[in-house]
């Protein structure tokens, strides 16, 4: 038995309907199924081969034949491009599961809790958040080894105090509500009121925090693999191909615009599409509309 | 007052001690030795022993953490492994790159985010706010080294205005080294300001709402006296919060920006010293920079009580 209160007089249709008049939603959904078809298709099909290099073709304008042009191998920068989303993508997905993994629990249980237990896992979160995150991802990928698993686990560490106080938060509006009275006289354990009854109720930001956090992860997987921590080569990713653009900006631009502009749009779109589901979903952004 | 300002300056400081422990765990499991890294790979097993016990590396875990905690307390950083000076004056000597870069971009940032939220907010749902608010969704997506790429080409390479990286230090003067730092301020400043602009925009609408500005407005007040002077204060705690995150956001991002345009600051220091192994000029540089996220958020804290009186009765 599940209680979705919070959505009263909606049924599936109708937030459909709204979603699709939302232009925030409808520009963030068009964008992100876009990058997320581009990444899936690298898998079968790109213009040329990434791990081909053609040393005659090397740093060519963009052309008919390279609509991107060339890198400093004469890979073909749209390929390599198309191959990079996939490993944005994955980074950041799995470093926004292992922070809602981890992050959700604990908050929800910080929320059941209160008293003592409230209060030290919101110590810990503060520690957290005292370090600065992508100081802190540079260091453990610095120890630990370059390469996306570190960097993914390094990314997932800081997004575990975001997921728990979000969670921690909405948990607590929902726990004096009528409906877990209800269920707790019902003889119901605060863990299967904080599964049953709490999540479900606070699903929806934790759906617009995971927006959030996943384009937050693709700006840091970009920001470490520039610095030469994260996804080392010759596997394609957006960052490292800024850093190789960096030094040839003279004789090359083509090499850092596009794949930064791959970045801003995947970001763009996760963005606007966490805004339209919180327009969509939150009645009080509503009422400001 | 006192109650509030002495809890959180109980939890700032229990933080902080929390943080060094953290530091130092995990700089004591990174492998590698740093005494057989400065002798080299000749160095006998006595020579290495020898250095260790003058680097005190053998001494037991929490002897060590107590003498690199005191340490600390007094500015004594130790002395850097590669270099065999102490740590602090490698720090000095980067700060004064890294701290104006910071301050630049957060000035910057606030210069920009707070005119262009009044503007917004003040033109809620008209076109004005619709071209701000698009543009600073672009901003927030922008990552600051790509961006940082972006100027270099059209100001540097294409217009050559500026400088496009390396700083000539402030014994150069003044005027040349802010101008060498310009650039790297703008690229860290402008995403930021994407996000304080959203931030004041949503705060200042929320408080518009309230009654007590519909009474201002309604005994007559100007509409621009009401919004700097009831709403923009009214709307001040999210903004102040976001302030002191961003700064600590601004610290840290200074690190890859440094690299982008070559400045000698805390974040080519840190890389350097992660390539060679040093490790208490890393402890120290991240220790450094997560006590000024804590001093900054307790700073914050202390603000509230001044932008909010009825934390003050507390």
């Amino acid at each position: 038995m599940t209680l979705h209160i919070d959505i009263p007089d909606e049924n599936l249709a109708g937030i459909l309907v709204k979603a699709f008049k939302n232009r925030s939603f409808l520009a963030g959904f068009v964008i992100t199924a876009l990058v997320a078809a581009v990444a899936i298709l690298s898998f079968f099909w790109t213009p040329y081969d990434v791990t081909n290099l053609v040393i005659s073709d090397k740093t060519q304008a963009p052309s008919l034949a390279h609509w991107f042009g060339t890198d400093h191998f004469g890979r073909d920068i749209l390929s390599m491009i198309m191959v990079g989303a996939r490993n944005s993508i994955a980074v950041a997905l799995v470093a926004v599961g292992i922070g809602m993994g981890v992050g959700v629990p604990l908050g929800a249980f910080a929320a059941a809790r209160g008293g003592f237990a409230d209060d030290v896992l919101m110590r810990l979160n503060d520690l957290v958040f005292a370090f600065p995150a992508l100081l802190s991802a540079i260091m453990i990928t610095a120890i630990f080894g370059p390469g996306a698993f570190n960097a993914i686990i390094a990314i997932g560490i800081f997004n575990i105090p975001v997921f728990a106080r979000v969670a921690r938060a909405g948990a607590l509006a929902i726990w004096p509500r009528e409906f877990i009275l209800a269920a707790r006289a019902a003889g119901k354990s605060r863990t299967l009121i904080s599964i049953e009854h709490v999540l479900p109720n606070i699903a929806t930001l934790l759906l617009v925090q995971g927006t959030i956090q996943f384009a937050l992860g693709i700006l840091a997987e970009a920001g470490l693999s520039y610095v030469g921590l994260g996804t080392q080569p010759p596997m394609p990713s957006w960052g490292r191909m800024l850093f190789d653009a960096q030094t040839r900006m003279v004789v090359a631009p083509w090499m850092a615009i596009f794949p930064g502009m791959a970045i801003v749009v995947t970001v763009l779109g996760l963005n606007l599409l966490g805004d339209g589901i919180a327009d969509i979903l939150d009645p009080k952004s509503r009422r400001q509309r | 007052m006192t109650a509030y300002l002495l809890k959180r300056l109980a939890i700032a400081v229990v933080t902080l001690v929390l943080a060094s422990m953290v530091v130092f765990a995990v700089l004591e499991i990174i492998p590698g030795d740093p005494a057989r890294l400065m002798l080299g790979l000749n160095a006998s097993a006595d020579q290495i022993e020898l250095l260790r016990n003058q680097m005190g590396l053998n001494a037991p875990v929490v002897l060590r953490y107590l003498h690199w905690a005191g340490g600390l307390l007094s500015l004594d950083f130790g002395r850097s492994y590669t270099y065999s000076v102490p740590v602090i004056d490698l720090v000095r000597e980067r700060l004064v790159v890294s701290l104006p870069l910071a301050l630049m971009a957060l000035a910057l940032s606030t210069i920009i985010a707070i005119p262009v939220g009044l503007f917004s907010a003040s033109r809620h749902g008209r076109a004005g706010d619709t071209i701000a608010m698009g543009a600073a969704q672009l901003g927030v997506a922008v990552p600051n080294f790509w961006f940082a790429l972006m100027l270099i080409y059209l100001f540097a390479v294409w217009l050559r205005l500026v400088p496009g990286g390396g700083f000539p230090g402030w014994s150069a003067g003044v005027l040349p080294a802010l101008k060498s730092l310009l650039l790297p301020a703008v690229a860290l400043a402008l995403p930021q300001a994407a996000i304080l602009a959203r931030v004041t925009r949503s705060a200042l609408i929320e408080v518009l709402n309230e009654d007590y500005i519909r009474t201002a407005r309604a005994k007559g007040l100007p509409y621009r006296l009401v919004l700097w002077r009831h709403a923009l204060r009214n709307a001040m705690i999210p903004v102040v919060t976001i302030l002191g995150l961003q700064f600590a956001f601004l610290l840290a991002g200074t690190i890859i920006i440094e690299n982008v345009f070559y400045l000698p600051g805390l974040g080519r220091l840190v890389f350097q010293a992660i390539n060679q192994r040093d490790l208490i000029v890393v402890e120290s540089v991240v220790m450094l920079l997560v006590a000024a996220v804590i001093v900054v958020n307790f700073i914050v804290d202390l603000s509230y009580a001044v932008v909010d009186p009825r934390l003050r009765g507390r």
